[in-house]
């Protein structure tokens, strides 16, 4: 990585290692003198804080493995011994279950602090890419972790996530067999999840390297979304953010300890306490806390793709087409927009209440034709990894050339009302799936895929440009003068 | 600090969730433990009484057996008294020998031995309800020892209309309302050498508490350390940011 000119170290050790494998000065240049922009707030902090928990995810695992026995006989009796009989196996035990939920926490800050300052633009698109894939990696390896204690939750978790598949056309029902390795979930399911659960975490290092390689190409974005310009805008990694991301990490781990020694099991389910039992199912079988947005939009789908709602479908498309070519926004009739949404709304309308059932056991509305052919399984399981793939390709989506939300007024007010939307959606997962929070599910699911389909390719047609800040410096300097609405 | 405070607040609305969905909206007793809060402890006592209630009443039909002969010192036995226990059960061992099992005396090493040879045997002898083991059981229920306690003393008349089948129960706190177990206290039923009232009450009081040391009996350890811990991470955390605000102090705000 670092060829070309080398300075010489003082140390001879350092320099005889050094000249041969110029180690010491990529730290040097990556880690020391990294010019960083001088600007970040403290959300900043959560790669760091990130990279810490998957650090104390794989060492406390790999020490809880000693112990671990996969076997679905004998893996809830081992994790109890683990509590019980190893030597601070249950503080070893509760900072990795509790180091999920704080992992995860890390990483949606991180992500949530990406999409709010636009570091997904470009030139950092992979980056951001890379960095979602370390977010499913991570999905991945948390349900197979949840699995391994062999608990109640662990074993109806993971009947509901593995018949996800069978909801795939022809060959559902046999790439379902072919996951749990047998007919029906047990020791064979078992066993691949804890071989999956101790590669993966492998795995996500890999990206992870990648994911910081990429960044330390483009450089880090920052609050204002503006590149630096000059020496005046950054500051050299070392000691600046070394520091500052220490006292950022300690502040956190501090709150991740005092779930670990006073709350360790508030993040988890009871039932998980109880072996697992193939004949008895829980009344509630709820995912862990991180799934529950994802598990709600999965949920949210009472009803599937019938003629109606293929048709409403269809006519947003054309409605909204505009927005994804080449036209300015100027261009675009949005007269003509909302004279066909009005139409497609009304399709939609239709094709949802014709589906919809009343508590006597009638439709809402009656009308020919109005069976789904798209089921409401399969559409519930897109969803659901719809709303992932929409963070794949956000960076596409997005073509308003401003990043930072603070100088993006409309996008903000969508952005923030993202993280209301996701929190609605989170305590919609942890309820059962009656009542009220049925459509409330729903319109908080409208609601997300909304703004990533709709919302954001029409903000890059219409959000006004506006001035931004010369440059950091100028903006730390004096805060921007009043901003000037162009056009 | 004001995402740390932030996501403080994220995590304890997160935390609360599966507590709001637990047993049909009734609202379980509240009670003082002394092991509640951040410097919660076992009150030996309660513990050795409900050990006693355990062994009188509920072991008849419920095993508990992650907990060992040994494990009873915590509850303030000493070597001798602990094989004075051990001495009234029976395990068997084996095979020796001569290839044969035998029947011998427990020792401290030994577990608590469970009732029924089998989870069949004792699916079967309390007609079709197998009765769990308790070494786990405050956890494995939210609401812990306030669920426990609630369960022993919410047995109550049925209200109108609901139907029972022979060997059903009717209980406040129970899920569904429905319970297999027979009112498993009465007044009197176990008698204490201290003094403490012999009611149900006490009982289910003692009996919790003691199920809560089964549960969780590293959890006096895990809070002493805990406070250290915090409180070493708290100054530590305030350190970090003296120093910080000290190297950052020339940069041009």
């Amino acid at each position: 990585m670092a060829s070309g000119k080398r300075e010489q170290f003082e140390n001879p050790v350092v320099e005889w290692v050094d000249s041969r494998l110029p180690i010491f000065t990529m730290m040097q240049k990556e880690y020391g003198v990294f010019p960083t922009p001088k600007n970040f707030n403290y959300f900043w902090n959560f790669g760091a804080i990130a990279m810490f928990m998957l650090i104390t995810m794989i060492v406390s695992g790999i020490v809880l493995a000693m112990h671990y026995t996969a076997h679905s006989t004998l893996a809830f009796d081992s994790v109890e011994h683990i509590m019980r009989d190893v030597y601070y196996g249950w503080l070893l035990r509760y900072i990795h279950a509790n180091g999920a939920s704080f992992f995860f926490i890390a990483v949606y800050i991180h992500l949530y602090r990406g999409l709010y300052y636009g570091s997904y633009k470009k030139p950092r698109e992979l980056l951001w890419i890379l960095g979602v894939a370390i977010f499913l990696l991570m999905m991945a390896t948390a349900f197979m972790g949840y699995v391994l204690p062999w608990g109640q939750m662990s074993f109806w978790g993971a009947q509901v996530i593995t018949s996800f598949f069978s909801a795939i056309p022809g060959v559902g029902e046999s790439i379902v067999v072919w996951l749990r390795g047998g007919f029906s979930l047990d020791n064979p399911t078992l066993n691949r999840f804890f071989s999956l659960h101790y590669l993966l975490p492998f795995v996500i290092v890999g990206v992870v390297f990648l994911h910081i390689w990429a960044l330390h190409v483009t450089g880090s974005n920052n609050p204002e979304g503006v590149e630096p310009k000059t020496k005046k805008d950054t500051l050299p990694f070392h000691p600046y953010y070394t520091m500052k991301d220490t006292f950022g990490l300690m502040a956190f781990v501090t709150i991740y300890a005092v779930f670990v020694f006073f709350f360790p099991n508030s993040l988890g389910h009871a039932d998980n306490y109880i072996p697992a039992n193939p004949i008895v199912t829980p009344a509630h079988i709820v995912p862990e806390w991180y799934f529950l947005p994802f598990y709600a939009i999965l949920r949210a789908f009472t009803f599937g793709v019938n003629a109606y709602l293929l048709v409403g479908l269809g006519l947003a498309a054309v409605a909204f087409y505009p927005l994804f070519t080449k036209k300015k926004g100027s261009e675009i009739s949005l007269i003509l927009m909302a004279g066909i949404m009005v139409f497609s709304g009304a399709f939609l309308l239709a094709g949802y209440f014709s589906q919809l059932e009343l508590d006597s056991g009638a439709k809402a509305l009656v009308l020919p034709y109005s069976d789904a052919f798209v089921d409401a399984k399969l559409c519930g399981v897109l969803a659901m990894f719809g709303s992932i793939a929409l963070l794949f390709v956000l960076p596409f989506l997005d073509t308003h050339p401003v990043r930072s939300a603070r100088y993006r007024p409309w996008f903000k007010i969508g952005v923030l009302l993202l993280v209301v939307d996701v929190a609605i959606l989170t305590v919609c997962g942890a309820k059962p799936a009656e009542g009220f929070w049925v459509p409330l599910s729903q319109v908080s699911m409208l609601y997300y895929m909304g703004f990533f389909v709709v919302g954001i390719p029409f903000l890059s047609k219409f959000e006004p440009i506006r001035d931004l800040p010369k440059s950091i410096h100028q903006s730390v300097l004096a805060k921007p003068q009043k901003i000037v609405v162009k056009g | 600090m004001k995402h740390f405070l932030l996501s403080l607040v994220v995590i304890v609305s997160f935390s609360s969730a599966p507590v709001l969905a637990s047993n049909d909206g009734v609202s379980l007793p509240h009670g003082h433990w002394s092991f509640d809060g951040a410097m919660g402890t076992y009150d030996k006592a309660a513990m050795q009484r409900g050990l006693k209630v355990y062994q009188n009443v509920c072991a008849s039909c419920h095993s508990l057996k992650r907990i060992y002969f040994r494990n009873l010192a915590d509850l303030g036995y000493n070597e001798a008294q602990i094989k004075t226990i051990a001495g009234e059960y029976t395990v068997e061992d084996g095979p020796n020998g001569e290839g044969e099992m035998y029947d011998r005396t427990a020792r401290p090493s030994d577990a608590f031995v469970n009732p029924y040879a089998n989870k069949e045997a004792a699916t079967y002898a309390n007609s079709g309800a197998f009765p769990p083991d308790l070494s786990l059981i405050t956890k494995a229920r939210s609401g812990g020892a306030n669920y426990l306690f609630g369960l022993m003393t919410g047995y109550d008349d049925a209200p109108e209309g609901t139907e029972l089948l022979d060997n059903q129960y009717w209980n406040k706190y129970m899920a569904g309302h429905v319970i297999a177990m027979p009112p498993p206290l009465s007044d009197g039923l176990v008698s204490y050498e201290d003094g403490s009232p012999e009611t149900i009450e006490q009982y289910a009081k003692d009996v919790s508490h003691f199920l809560t040391w089964a549960a969780e009996p590293e959890m006096e350890q895990r809070k002493r350390m805990g406070l250290k811990v915090v409180l070493y991470l708290l100054i530590f955390t305030a350190v970090l940011y003296g120093v910080k605000r000290r190297i950052w102090a020339n940069v041009k705000k």
